[in-house]
Order: structure tokens, then C-alpha cells, then sequence
């Protein structure tokens, strides 16, 4: 191995390292708020690149379908539990916000000449279309059962997963697809050749980061969700609403993973059922953070991305069994660092 | 119940089950969701294709989906043995699913034709195999006619690519063989997964080793992925492809970077400059023009494994008949005989040449070795 292999080997490694950062963030915030393990994260993540690509490719974009579905039935949901609880059906503007911006994005996605507009466009609308995949899973899914035992959310997280891959297979097929690169620039410093798409990848991380970071600490919204995630009984006391707070930080994951698959893309081929590897990487991530630390998440998650690279230029062969392999011993050591961890019961 | 009702349900009964008598049952079992989807949705596609007459019987055909999932397609096998009874199955569409399945094929002695890649299934024959037949090329095949062409292309040293699955793991097996033989030397071998996120390392391996020539073996549009970080990495030499390749996908997805590749693939990729001579032809143009009228896209070669299975099954289903009715046990084992006798048949991908100790039964006939040539497929001159 010489310096200029070193030098693209660490490139690609922090391009998917940078990813994953990202999916850890995501699954570590929505863990900490509503207790749920988010595996379906990964399925926002190839729903995103497979959207942008059909839109390139100039197929017919039918996420929207998928989101009016899972909308009607968030509504029929309201519907039924209010007259459950005995009030009658009112209409508060507040209530109408989603159903109208699902179909507005939806009758963009239908109406636009999506081939012609433009790549910040395509991905802007792209990130628009999956965002409220986030809300209307946790309303559809997981409010219901919010209280329930952490096993419960992980198991209906798991059958979310697996319903969403199979709707994946429906909408956009098995084929996999590609999007175009950001720009085809590259640069060269020293020996090493940079891709503008590494550049891009790194940059929005990093501007993705520090507003999350500017969000959690200077935003009201932001604050009520910490507090949720710090003590949940104690926020709800102080009048903010759990579900509010779940809708919130599943929207917030779905946009993320929904940039991150913007931005993956143009690297490599996803396929209906890609997503799944790449959050599981995620997972890694923010295990090695304890579920509970954001920065050691995010090092984690990049330090995961440089040892897959660099195990894979050894041994490619055996680059996942090296890969999760260690995650045994991070395992180990928070598992004897952290004396008596409450038990979630 | 009046006696008359009676009477009435009896006949009714009577007529429900003489029907049955005439009919061949065929299941066909397909995986046309989950990872295996790309190769089975084009095979249950191409079930409505499939011969409704065999000489002057009927051919009812069942069709069900495994969900690329070995047990379900256990499951699915033994609801087609044991509630309908068929005479032969066409399926599964993975390995993984039809090393499962054949067992249980093989006890009931219903004929399987298997469209699926890997030689696992029929060889090494055995009590169990012999139950079984393969509607694709052995690796093999491919793999000798590619090693072929390496050394009329004058390469000397080979990069060798493939998935870690079974398919990749045959590959490896087989085309190290064919590279020693042929006196190529294999200078690298590189494993990757289908939904990796990135192929840069290996591909900086690859280079480092210099070889002449890049060999990559992977199923679908996940072949694409090696070849064009390779490309992107800078390296130049010359890229050979398995039929895993032979898909419309691979050359929208590889687009210029894949250009020049030469691909081993079957009649169906380049009917048009193919020889009238070449019986597969019309076969071959026959199907593609059903699956379009139908479709309104071209079928990928995986649709044209079961298309030819049954194929198969007219040309043996007629001899059978001899041997008993069908739904009996002496049908059934007439039929497994019978396909092992065909010999000279015209399928959509090559000529098949059954015998008892061959169950593909393909020849280099079926191979046509195509290159890429501005975006479209093209004959290897």
C-alpha cells in the first residue's frame, strides 16, 4: 500500500463514513425521544435515491401514492379515536397541515416535468416527498402503542421494515439504480484525486450536523425534544406533547436519511432493499455511542466507515464479518464501563 | 337431503372429478419478490407464454411465489405435491430456494425444471438429482467460452470479481479452473456485496495488481458497480462479463463506462445480427415478441429459463402419455424419463442435448460472446 492508496482508501471511508454518521444521529434521536429502535430508517434512505433516480430517468414518481395512502389512514385513525374518546369530530387548521402538504408535494411530483428541472430541484423535492414518511409512520404505527414495552416498538419497528422493503419492491422494482453525480469535477491535491461528490458528501454532513446542533440548543422545538429524550413523564408534565414530540423526531430522521440518500445516490447502486446494510451500519454507530452520546456516535460511525474501507482493500471477502466483529468488543467495555443500567421495564 | 339432491350433488361430484383425469397439472414456483426478484418477476411473467397443449393435452399451469425464501419455497413444493397433485414443477428461481426444495421434489417423484444458475442442483447426479433439470447454461460453458476469447484477446494476467453468494462462489471455483487451463494467470481476487455502498477498495486493489484484464461474474445490476468504480479509478484494460450481465439494466446503468465489455450472453441479446441459421432464432424472437405485446418491455434471459422449460415439458409430456395417465406415479417417472431423452430441441437460449448424466444439456452453441457498442448490445466480431 503506498501514500496515494492510503489517501483514496480514507476518502471513500469518510464518504460512508459521513453516511452513517448521519443514520446514527437519526436513530439515536429517535431512540432517545420515543424508545423506538427506527430499523425502517434504512428503507427512507433507498426510498429517497430510488425517487431521485425515477426522476432522472424520467419514470413516473409514485412515492406520492404511498404517502396519500399512509395519510388517509392517519386521518381515518383520528377520525375513529376521537369519536372513541366521545368529542366530536371537529376541523382545527392544525390537523389539516399534513393532508394539504401531502398533496402539495404530491401534485408536484405528479404535475412538474421532473426530467427538466434541475438537480437541486430534483433533490429538494426528493427530501420533500420522504419527509412526511416520517410523521405518518409514527402516527400510523407507533402512536397507538406509544406506552407500549420496548420489545413491542421494536417488533412492529421490524415489521415496518420489512412492509416497507416489500412496498419498495412495488413501486420502484428490482432493478437497481443510480443518479448522476452533483458535478464531475474532481481536484487534485498532491497525489491524491479528490471527487467534488466526496466534497459534497463531507460539507452537507457537516452543515447537517451543526444545525441539529443549533437546533437542539437554541429552538424551542428543539429544547422540548431534548426534554422528552432526558425525561419523558417530566416533559409531558411541563405540557409537551409525546406525540408531538414522536411525529417531530421522526420527520427530522426521515429527512435525514432522506439527504443521505440523496447525496449516496451518485456513489453506488440502491436497490429496493439497500437501505437496510447501510442503517444497519448506522446502528453500529450509535451503539458504539451507547444510544446515548451523539459525538461518540458520529466518530463511531465514521471510525466504521474508514476500518470497512480499509478492511475490504485486505480482505474483501471478509470485510462484513470484520466489520461487525467489532462491535463485540465496544460491546464488551460499555457493558462493564455502564454499572447497573436501568432496566426497561 | 331429498334423494333428488342427492342425486344431483353426486353427478355434480362425478363431473368435478373427471375433468381432473385429462389435465397435466404443472406448478410453477417463482420468486417475484424479495432480493430474488429481478430474476423472477421476468419468470412469472413469462408464465402465461408457457404451451396451454401438449400434443392433444391440456396444460393447467399453478403458479406461486416464494418470496426468495428457501422455506417458503419448501412450502410451496409441498402445497403443489400434496393438495394439487401436479405431474412436474418449473422453479424456484434462486439456488438457495432449489437446493431446498429438490428433496422434497425428488421424494414425491415429481419432475423439477430449474431455472436457476448454479450446477449445485444437478450435479454430482445422484437418486435425489436426477429429478431435476437446469433450463441455464452451466457456468462452465460460459466460463471456457470467456477464458476462450481472453486468450484470442492476448490477455495474459486476469483481476477476477465476484458477489459473496453462491453464485460468485461457483464462479470463483469455475473460472479459476478455466484460467488455469487456458494459461491465464489470476493475479487478484475480489469479493463484494450486492448492496455495498462502495467498491473503491477492492478496485484500488485491482489496480495495484495490474492485470490485463478485469473477469467480473455477478447476477443482475449489481455487476455494474465493479466495472465502473474501476473505471472511475482509471483503470483501462479489458472488462469481461458472465451472463449474469446480459440485462438491459446492466448497459443503462454502466452507460458509457461500460462500453466495449465483452459479455457472454444467449441469442436473446442480439437476435437481430444473429444467423437465420441458428434454430434458437426463431424460438427466441417467438417469445420476445409474445412478452412485449404483453409487457411493453423486452424480457430479461431469465424469463426465457422457464420459457424453455416449457418447452421441454411439451416435447416429453406426449411420450409420457404412454406410460400412464396423468396424476399416476408411472406418469410421472415416464415424464422425468422422457426429458432425459430429448435431444436437438430449440429452446429460447440454445439447443438442448439431454442425456441421463446431463441435465442442462446446453453446448457452447447456446453462448453468444457480445460486446457493448454505443450503448447497445452487439456481436463480438
Amino acid at each position: 500500500m503506498n501514500a496515494q492508496i492510503a489517501l483514496l482508501l480514507g476518502q471513500d471511508g469518510f464518504i460512508n463514513g459521513a453516511i452513517y454518521a448521519l443514520l446514527a444521529l437519526s436513530i439515536l434521536l429517535v431512540f432517545s425521544v420515543t424508545r423506538i429502535l427506527l430499523i425502517p430508517l434504512g428503507e427512507f434512505v433507498s426510498y429517497a435515491a430510488l425517487t431521485m433516480a425515477s426522476m432522472q430517468a424520467g419514470k413516473p414518481v409514485m412515492l406520492g401514492a404511498m404517502l396519500v395512502a399512509l395519510c388517509l389512514i392517519g386521518l381515518l385513525m383520528d377520525a375513529r379515536d376521537a369519536l372513541r374518546a366521545g368529542r366530536r369530530l371537529r376541523f382545527r387548521a392544525s390537523k389539516l397541515l399534513m393532508p394539504a402538504y401531502v398533496a402539495a408535494v404530491t401534485g408536484l411530483s405528479v404535475t412538474l416535468p421532473l426530467e427538466h428541472i434541475g438537480m437541486a430541484f430534483q433533490g429538494a423535492l426528493t427530501v420533500a416527498l420522504v419527509v412526511p414518511l416520517g410523521p405518518l409512520l409514527y402516527r400510523v404505527l407507533f402512536l397507538p402503542i406509544a406506552s407500549a414495552n420496548g420489545l413491542v416498538l421494536l417488533i412492529v419497528a421490524i415489521a415496518a421494515h420489512v412492509a416497507l422493503t416489500s412496498a419498495g419492491l412495488l413501486i420502484f422494482g428490482p432493478e437497481g439504480s443510480r443518479t448522476e453525480p452533483f458535478s464531475d469535477a474532481t481536484f487534485t491535491i498532491g497525489d491524491a484525486i479528490i471527487n467534488s461528490q466526496t466534497l459534497w458528501v463531507i460539507a452537507l454532513s457537516f452543515i447537517l450536523i451543526a444545525l441539529l446542533y443549533a437546533f437542539f440548543e437554541k429552538n424551542l422545538y428543539g429544547k422540548a425534544l431534548r426534554a422528552t429524550a432526558v425525561d419523558r413523564l417530566g416533559a409531558q408534565l411541563v405540557g409537551i406533547s409525546p406525540a408531538l414530540a414522536g411525529k417531530a423526531s421522526f420527520a427530522l430522521a426521515a429527512f435525514i436519511s432522506g439527504l443521505s440518500g440523496v447525496l449516496i445516490a451518485p456513489i453506488t447502486t440502491i436497490y429496493f432493499d439497500s437501505g437496510f446494510v447501510i442503517s444497519l451500519k448506522g446502528f453500529v454507530g450509535a451503539i458504539i455511542g451507547g444510544l446515548a452520546s451523539y459525538p461518540v456516535a458520529a466518530a463511531g460511525a465514521v471510525a466504521l466507515g474508514l476500518v470497512e474501507a480499509f478492511s475490504t482493500f485486505y480482505a474483501s471477502s471478509y470485510k462484513e464479518v470484520i466489520v461487525f466483529t467489532l462491535l463485540l468488543p465496544v460491546l464488551l467495555w460499555r457493558s462493564v464501563a455502564q454499572k447497573g443500567v436501568k432496566d426497561e421495564q | 337431503m331429498s334423494a333428488k339432491r342427492l342425486m344431483v350433488s353426486m353427478i355434480f361430484g362425478a363431473l368435478y372429478l373427471s375433468p381432473a383425469y385429462a389435465q397435466v397439472k404443472v406448478g410453477v414456483v417463482t420468486s417475484s419478490s424479495g432480493p430474488v426478484a429481478l430474476v423472477g418477476i421476468p419468470q412469472k411473467n413469462t408464465v402465461p407464454f408457457l404451451p396451454a397443449k401438449a400434443g392433444d393435452q391440456t396444460i393447467e399451469y399453478i403458479a406461486l411465489d416464494d418470496g426468495s425464501d428457501p422455506s417458503a419455497a419448501v412450502s410451496a413444493f409441498r402445497k403443489l405435491i400434496n393438495e394439487e397433485k401436479v405431474d412436474a414443477i418449473i422453479g424456484p428461481s434462486g439456488t438457495a430456494s432449489a437446493v431446498a426444495a429438490l428433496g422434497f421434489a425428488a421424494e414425491a417423484g415429481v419432475p423439477m425444471l430449474a431455472p436457476v444458475g448454479s450446477t449445485a442442483v444437478i450435479l454430482p447426479m445422484d437418486d435425489k438429482k436426477k429429478w431435476v433439470f437446469k433450463t441455464t447454461q452451466n457456468d462452465e460453458i460460459v466460463s471456457t467460452a470467456l477464458a476462450k476469447q481472453m486468450v484470442k484477446d492476448g490477455v495474459k494476467t486476469v483481476a477476477f470479481v465476484s458477489p459473496t453468494d453462491p453464485y460468485g462462489d461457483n464462479w470463483l471455483k469455475v473460472f479459476s479452473a478455466d484460467a488455469q487451463k487456458a494459461g491465464i494467470k489470476l493475479v487478484d481476487t475480489e469479493r463484494f456485496q450486492r448492496q455495498d455502498t462502495s467498491f473503491t477498495a477492492q478496485g484500488l486493489k485491482i489496480i495495484s495488481a495490474k492485470p490485463d484484464a478485469v473477469m467480473i461474474a455477478a447476477p443482475g445490476s449489481s455487476a455494474v458497480m465493479p466495472q465502473t468504480t474501476l473505471y472511475d479509478l482509471g483503470y483501462r484494460g479489458k472488462y469481461y462479463q458472465s451472463h449474469g450481465a446480459a440485462l438491459s439494466g446492466y448497459l443503462q446503468l454502466g452507460g458509457k463506462k461500460v462500453e466495449g465489455t465483452t459479455v457472454a450472453g444467449s441469442i436473446m441479446l442480439v437476435l437481430d445480427q444473429a444467423q437465420d441459421s441458428n434454430p434458437s432464432k426463431q424460438v427466441a424472437a417467438a417469445y420476445m415478441d409474445a412478452y412485449q405485446k404483453k409487457y411493453g418491455v423486452k424480457p430479461a434471459t431469465f424469463g426465457a429459463n422457464v420459457y424453455d422449460a416449457g418447452l421441454l415439458l411439451e416435447q416429453a409430456i406426449p411420450v409420457a402419455l404412454k406410460a400412464g395417465a396423468p396424476g399416476t406415479p408411472a406418469f410421472r417417472s415416464a415424464l422425468r424419463d422422457a426429458l432425459e431423452q430429448v435431444k436437438e430441441l430449440p429452446g429460447a437460449q440454445g439447443i438442448y442435448n439431454l442425456s441421463p448424466t446431463d441435465h442442462s444439456g446446453f453446448d457452447e452453441r447456446g453462448i453468444e460472446l457480445v460486446t457493448v457498442k454505443n450503448g447497445q448490445w452487439a456481436p463480438l466480431k
